[in-house]
């Protein structure tokens, strides 16, 4: 079991109404902004269960915009996010769905850049303001965001892990948590880097030019 | 030093051989568990504390809306009766209680708050140590302390039992919020260890088996009207402690008690919105207006 910290007990600081509706929401937003990369145009937001049922009255929509903004979920801002992506030509869609089996707060995040990329990120608020991404592009996945993590996007082959191993290595990061998905043998894979110390930029670009096979590379700071 | 404690008979041993406040063990446990020191720590409690006190103030002077439109405004009305008219349960009672309808009104109009522990019992905590601070002329330091002494007990009830309405009901969200503001109370005012946990069990005895029923879902009725209520009982519950009068059930048996209380009440009433006075015709209609809105 988790070892709480007083600051989880008398936290988070955060934009009400509810931790799991709105806090949770943008969360979710920021980290699937992270993943969907720079040059965000058009984002469609999929809710599932309560997200669903009671977006609008919770602010969830609004906090998922303001994620996709990059806001905190304790920023000011948050309920004028809406007002604040119109102003930027982001586009955004809310629509009711099932998504089947799934927490009952949970939301598929559909983003398109400027060159007409998309990324699929789905995730859930599992409670508290915490959450659990669980799916990138169609790929199975699980991380929380409590921790700085990397999210790697490489071609499935030999030696991939051990390169980037070997360069956290080099400045003394340690993992704390890593687990490797992937569609099939030889293609798309994701490699999911829990670590105790935050990573800096110099080591991603490290990562990032170690070799071709690595397609992308995320760094999301623990939230 | 050992500072580890998953009860409430543990903690009170703790303090006991150490001879020493359960702010004091919390803070020590936090030092010992995180990356930062001891000055961070409390900086970082003060900056919630602030956070609090603008949450009761804008609450209690400006004019805050749910998005809803279901509550607002009913901070002002108290504050403006107890500022001009004899109450019926005083002045200060009357101020803490329209300083936890305050928060939770900011936190229904998507206002910054501090979850403590949960964003719908948000304003129990900060009502009752800001108040209780402001009439005593009491430092930001020793009421930061004070919430180091409620994180203490909502950890315990969050270890043992739970504190979300979902899975235990009000008694649950509500009623820890309350333990934790009255244990506090009881150390800020020169308690004992034993005292703020005798205080803790009263409080959740008292509203033993509250039902967590909010209309269409939303943390806005009847969870304004419930920190409210939370926060007097957070009151009486330190006074009484602070007297001498003692919790005939321990601490620990209480949180056990309520957690069984919260697993066996049907899923109508934990948050589900479809049960208690989410399902009044009142409330029902309410919904309907509220998901018809565009």
């Amino acid at each position: 079991m988790k070892n709480f910290s007083a600051f989880d007990i008398i936290g988070p600081r955060m934009i009400g109404p509810s931790s799991s509706h709105t806090a949770g929401a943008a969360r979710l937003g920021r980290v699937a902004a992270k993943i969907g990369g720079d040059d965000i145009q058009n984002v469609v937001f999929l809710l599932h269960g309560s997200f669903a049922q009671t977006y609008r009255g919770h602010g969830t929509d609004r906090a998922l915009v303001a994620g996709i903004l990059g806001m905190e979920p304790n920023d000011e801002n948050l309920r004028m996010s809406m007002e604040i992506a119109s102003e930027k030509g982001l586009n955004f869609e809310f629509i009711k769905t099932d998504l089947g089996d799934e927490h009952p707060n949970t939301v598929k995040i559909i983003m398109t850049n400027k060159v007409g990329e998309k990324t699929e990120v789905t995730g859930s608020s599992i409670g508290g303001g915490s959450i659990k991404i669980t799916q990138i592009n169609g790929l199975v996945v699980e991380f929380t965001g409590e921790y700085p993590t990397l999210v790697v996007r490489q071609i499935d082959q030999p030696g991939v892990i051990a390169k980037v191993t070997k360069i956290l290595n080099e400045f003394e990061i340690n993992v704390a948590f890593m687990r490797v998905f992937r569609h099939s043998k030889g293609q798309d894979a994701f490699m999911i880097i829990e670590t105790d110390t935050v990573v800096s930029k110099e080591v991603i670009c490290k990562i990032k030019d170690s070799g071709k096979e690595i397609i992308h590379i995320y760094s999301i700071k623990s939230i | 030093m050992l500072t580890e404690f998953s009860n409430g008979v543990e903690l009170s041993k703790i303090c006991n051989e150490s001879n020493k406040k359960i702010w004091e063990i919390m803070i020590e446990r936090e030092v010992e568990n995180s990356q930062l020191d001891r000055e961070a720590i409390l900086n970082y409690m003060k900056e919630n504390l602030n956070i609090m006190k603008n949450s009761i103030k804008k609450g209690l002077y400006e004019d805050v809306k749910s998005v809803s439109g279901l509550v607002g405004g009913d901070a002002k009305l108290i504050r403006e009766r107890y500022e001009n008219e004899k109450t019926v349960s005083g002045k200060r009672m009357n101020k803490a209680v329209a300083s936890a309808v305050a928060v939770l009104e900011v936190n229904a109009s998507m206002g910054q708050i501090v979850a403590a522990p949960t964003a719908g019992s948000s304003g129990i905590l900060p009502a009752a140590l800001v108040t209780v601070g402001e009439d005593f002329h009491i430092s930001d330091d020793q009421l930061s302390k004070a919430l180091f002494t409620a994180s203490a007990i909502g950890y315990i009830i969050t270890k043992n039992a739970t504190v979300a309405g979902a899975e235990g009901g009000c008694q649950a969200e509500t009623g820890a919020a309350a333990a934790m503001a009255a244990s506090a109370l009881v150390e800020l005012l020169g308690g004992s260890p034993e005292q703020a946990l005798d205080a803790a069990a009263m409080t959740i005895k008292n509203i033993l088996g509250l039902v967590c029923d909010p209309l269409a879902g939303l943390v806005e009725v009847p969870c304004v009207k419930r920190n409210a209520i939370g926060v007097a009982n957070a009151f009486i519950c330190s006074d009484m402690a602070l007297a001498g009068v003692k919790s005939v059930i321990p601490f620990d048996e209480v949180v056990e008690a309520m957690y069984k209380v919260g697993k066996s009440l049907p899923c109508e009433l934990r948050e589900t919105a479809l049960g208690g006075l989410a399902a009044t015709p009142t409330g029902i209609r309410i919904k309907k207006q509220i998901f018809s809105k565009k």
